[in-house]
């Protein structure tokens, strides 16, 4: 299993070398002065001559990646001229606030979508299966942006039972004491009751926009996962030999059907991590895709640059971990690597 | 693999026929499912208000006028007035050709070079098709959005990089769709008549293989359509590309985004409405041509 392990960490490297050379081709190959763009609007040529020599701009450009790819490692992905800290500073600092938001708008996807899609393949051309597919061409038209306004409007303004759409926390409440980063988590260990429902209050809204971006993908692949599945031979067997329906379906014909679904998160994870930086603008969330949307606004770069990496890797090490988890839910596929 | 693609191809005087029974199959799906209809009506409204927009708008989509600011839809102003008082039903039908435009260019742009990369990878193999798999690869290693705006930004924030940024997103979804197709084709039939009375190998790519392979395309075009509107809306949600006073859907949700809050409904909702049915439309479409294309995939 290590070496399983080992072989498939490995197999991310050229995904992660052209992540590196495409971050560095984004600046350096394209027109205009990559010194100006770093330097900002504002910069005087002085400060855009200190920016040329720090990023080595006068060398060739393989002397230049090395010196690029040496900063990486080092952690250093440059400073932000708005904030006037280091981008990875930031971006650490505010990467808890986005993976909340993804993680709870993905896990309340999956608790909608993983089921519906289960009961419209097993009642195919009920009801339900109708719902699931217009639920399902209608989540995919849906921009993003404009779903949580709606939301914002409905469940702020109209029957106010949501908080203003501003943030993590309401200006009462105050945030537990860090442990995971992660509000909801934190204040459960810290027992902060108060804390957790203003989190959880915040959290609603834009965990729900984002699950029913991520709902139509997920619905869909289910249906169809468990409609080719209970369509096989040893379903058929499972239930000539007596067994219940609900065993055949929960244990025999999900547990396989699984498998595209999870296949299928990679994509779903592409698209969330895009739409987080929308949703985030919505609801003034004060995470990495908020931050990029200011940077972008203000013509700086690097803190730009340093979240499309970071993104990049961070959806790298999701895929592998997807990757993995395959191989743990299907045995026959371990066996063979 | 489209049986109706493989028979209409290869024989020239085959192709009128083929192509009555492919319209008649047409009015067949849109007769039998009227959501197809519904959508290529929708269709022909975008279509419309892109060509005839400025001529069918009530007002002027720029003319601001301070009085009337913010007013709710009205008999006068049907779609209500933003906080500049322009008139949001002009806006949203004279915006119908920004978006339509930036999405058709983007479309027609991953298809021609990911069509084309793709046809090569699949029909010569070896390392061109070993290159544009990697150049594949690792545009996918990206969160799509989110590489999009890292284009933007480094290109520069026009309308014109919004298309590009689109459009190489959008590149592996083709060149792999277009590579599969190919290579199933490498060695049909009609491919070594080709071969054998004498054709270069591009000739036979560009000529025997891409024309057959068309139909398949053609269905992967309209669902990226909506893909492409949603991302440059998005794109212009956040601030890039489209820049105020231009009317443009994703930019006026953004402007009305601030007044929502406090209860200005509709500034946000009819571009929003606009959007989503565009996109609409287009998913609908895409799923009709395919099962005009290919029946056996139909769901």
């Amino acid at each position: 299993m290590l070496k399983v392990l080992f072989g498939r960490i490995l197999t991310t490297i050229p995904a992660l070398i052209g992540v590196v050379v495409v971050s560095f081709l984004l600046t350096r190959v394209l027109p205009g002065d990559t010194a100006a763009y770093f330097a900002g609007p504002a910069a005087t040529p002085q400060a855009i001559q200190e920016v040329k020599q720090k990023l080595g701009l006068d060398k060739p450009l393989p002397e230049q990646f090395t010196r690029y790819v040496g900063d990486l490692v080092r952690g250093d992905l440059g400073q932000s001229l708005t904030t006037g800290q280091p981008v990875l500073a930031d971006l650490k600092s505010r990467l808890p606030a986005s993976a909340e938001l993804t993680l709870f708008g993905l896990i309340l996807s999956l608790i909608i979508a993983v089921p519906l899609g289960i009961v419209a393949a097993v009642k195919q051309g009920s009801m339900i299966d109708h719902a699931c597919r217009a639920i399902a061409t209608a989540g995919v038209s849906l921009p993003v942006f404009f779903t949580g306004l709606l939301l914002v409007y409905l469940f702020y303004f109209i029957w106010q039972v949501s908080p203003a759409p501003l943030g993590r926390l309401d200006v009462f409440a105050s945030a537990p004491p860090t442990v995971t980063g992660l509000y909801l988590v934190d204040s459960l260990i810290a027992r902060d009751g108060e804390a957790f429902r203003s989190s959880l209050a915040q959290l609603l809204l834009p965990g729900v926009t984002l699950a029913i971006f991520a709902l139509a993908p997920i619905a869909r692949i289910t249906r169809a996962s468990m409609l080719a599945v209970l369509s096989m031979d040893f379903v058929r067997t499972a239930r000539a030999s007596g067994l219940p329906a609900s065993k055949v379906i929960m244990i025999y014909a999900f547990r396989n059907a699984m498998l595209p679904v999870i296949t299928t998160l990679g994509m779903v994870f592409s698209f969330l991590l895009g739409a987080n930086v929308l949703v985030e603008k919505v609801f003034a969330w004060p995470g990495v895709g908020s931050y990029a949307v200011e940077a972008l606004i203000a013509s700086d770069f690097a803190p730009v640059q340093g979240f499309v990496l970071a993104m990049a890797i961070l959806y790298i090490a999701l895929n592998l971990l997807i990757d993995l988890s395959y191989r743990l839910i299907d045995p026959r596929l371990g066996a063979t690597t | 693999m489209s049986a109706l693609g493989e028979g209409a191809a290869p024989v020239a005087p085959g192709r009128l026929s083929g192509l009555f029974a492919t319209l008649g199959h047409a009015r067949y799906v849109i007769g039998g499912n009227p959501v197809t209809g519904f959508a290529f009506g929708l269709l022909g409204l975008l279509v419309i208000c892109a060509i005839f927009g400025p001529m069918l708008a009530p007002y002027d989509p720029l003319m601001s006028d301070t009085l009337a600011k913010l007013q709710p839809p009205s008999a006068k102003h049907w779609f209500g007035t933003d906080a500049l008082g322009r008139d949001i039903l002009s806006r949203v039908i004279v915006a119908a050709r920004l978006d339509l435009t930036i999405a058709v260019a983007s479309v027609a742009l991953v298809f021609a070079f990911g069509g084309l990369a793709g046809i090569a990878a699949g029909f010569f193999g070896g390392w061109t098709d070993r290159i544009v798999g990697r150049i594949a690869d690792t545009i996918m290693a990206f969160p799509l959005f989110v590489l999009a705006m890292g284009i933007v930004a480094a290109l520069g924030n026009t309308v014109t990089n919004i298309v590009i940024a689109t459009a190489i997103i959008n590149f592996p979804l083709y060149a792999r769709i277009a590579r599969a197709e190919a290579s199933v084709r490498r060695e049909a039939g009609y491919v070594m008549a080709a071969r054998l009375s004498g054709n270069s190998e591009w000739r036979i790519a560009l000529t025997t293989i891409m024309p057959n392979i068309l139909p398949i395309m053609m269905v992967q075009m309209s669902l990226t359509m909506g893909y492409a509107i949603l991302n440059a809306a998005g794109l212009s949600f956040i601030g890039l590309g489209v820049r105020p006073p231009t009317p443009e859907w994703g930019i006026m949700v953004a402007e009305g985004s601030g007044s929502i809050i406090s209860g200005e409904w509709w500034i946000a909702l009819f571009p929003g409405v606009a959007l989503m049915l565009a996109v609409f439309c287009f998913n609908l479409i895409g799923d009709g041509l395919r099962d005009i294309v290919d029946p056996q995939r139909r769901t």
